[in-house]
């Protein structure tokens, strides 16, 4: 039987979403949740083929 | 399993896209729940969107010309990804319902695969590369800014959800819709043509955010184990429409969790869940 062995340590998994927190965070904290927003609040000319 | 993801698939499309008012004044949504990403894709000028697509606020941050790599984005990716992995295509994401309830409509023959689909396979890593990365970070206009590429080119959800609404509604937005608009009307309409015949062809071949959860799959919290009862007789290859190996390889980067092995299994050998130890 050709199975995959693939271990990966939930640790990993911990230090990743640990590491994705840090930069939601981060994100937050250098002000680009105030640049999606203003993209989402206004019509995206470009998402519906116009702009 | 099938009617339960449906449901829930439904249930999320209608929940995330119930901003009632932008419906009925082919308007969108304004408030402070837009600086929220989705996990889905789900164009954030859709009338009843409450929330933002992930993958248009990653091209809005990076071609902003005040940040290039968008941390909170890719942070709120990853917590996504890292929890449920492409989970999210099979369960919650909008556009990947429509394109399941596509290929229920019978036709004279679906295809499974063809010469050429593993290579193909990779077109959606090199979209996300070139047009959500590259492009909005790169080709920037005279005050810094780039544009979209990805949302403007490509994206069939943006036309689905919010093009052909905001156009049919909007006097204004009618007229002023031209080439571009009606190459995004041909594409949608290509991949709504093709979802009959091929399942998830969006997903399979385009989708950047499926390339980023893919990613994610072997790692995610949320996987599918294959246990001593297998007995390699390949029937969830069988019935995997995505085109995998679940009884080898049960998180490949196409898995999007539909169950459909799971539910073909005569022995139980293949588990879902979250990883405990």
């Amino acid at each position: 039987m050709n199975k995959q062995k693939l271990f990966v340590s939930p640790w990993f998994s911990c230090v990743i979403l640990l590491l994705a927190v840090a930069f939601v965070a981060f994100g937050i904290y250098r002000g680009e949740m105030a640049v999606v927003v203003q993209k989402a609040i206004n019509i995206c000319l470009e998402c519906i083929g116009i702009g | 399993m099938d009617k339960f993801r449906h449901f829930i698939q439904a249930a999320w499309a209608i929940v995330s896209n119930s901003f009632i008012a932008g419906w009925q004044s082919g308007s969108i949504y304004r408030g402070e729940l837009k600086s929220v990403c989705l996990p889905g894709l789900n164009c954030y000028s859709c009338p009843g969107a409450w929330g933002s697509c992930p993958i248009g606020a990653l091209q809005a941050v990076a071609g902003s010309g005040a940040y290039q790599m968008s941390f909170y984005v890719v942070g709120i990716l990853s917590v996504f990804g890292i929890t449920l992995g492409r989970f999210i295509c099979g369960f919650l994401c909008p556009f990947g319902f429509i394109q399941d309830m596509l290929h229920k409509i019978p036709f004279v023959k679906k295809i499974n695969s063809f010469r050429g689909d593993r290579q193909l396979r990779w077109l959606k890593y090199i979209i996300l590369l070139v047009f959500v990365l590259i492009l909005p970070m790169f080709a920037v206009d005279i005050i810094g800014e780039g544009a979209p590429a990805f949302c403007k080119y490509i994206c069939p959800a943006g036309t689905l959800e919010a093009g052909v609404p905001l156009v049919l509604m909007n006097e204004l937005l009618a007229a002023a819709a031209g080439w571009l608009y009606r190459w995004k009307l041909f594409l949608l309409i290509a991949i709504v043509l093709l979802s009959v015949i091929i399942y998830r062809p969006f997903c399979k071949y385009l989708c950047p955010l499926g390339a980023i959860y893919g990613l994610f799959n072997p790692v995610s919290f949320y996987r599918f184990r294959v246990n001593e009862k297998c007995v390699s007789c390949s029937l969830c290859t069988k019935a995997c429409k995505m085109g995998i190996e679940p009884y080898k390889t049960p998180n490949h980067r196409e898995c999007i969790r539909c169950g459909d092995c799971l539910k073909a299994c005569p022995h139980g050998a293949i588990c879902k869940g979250f990883e405990k130890k």
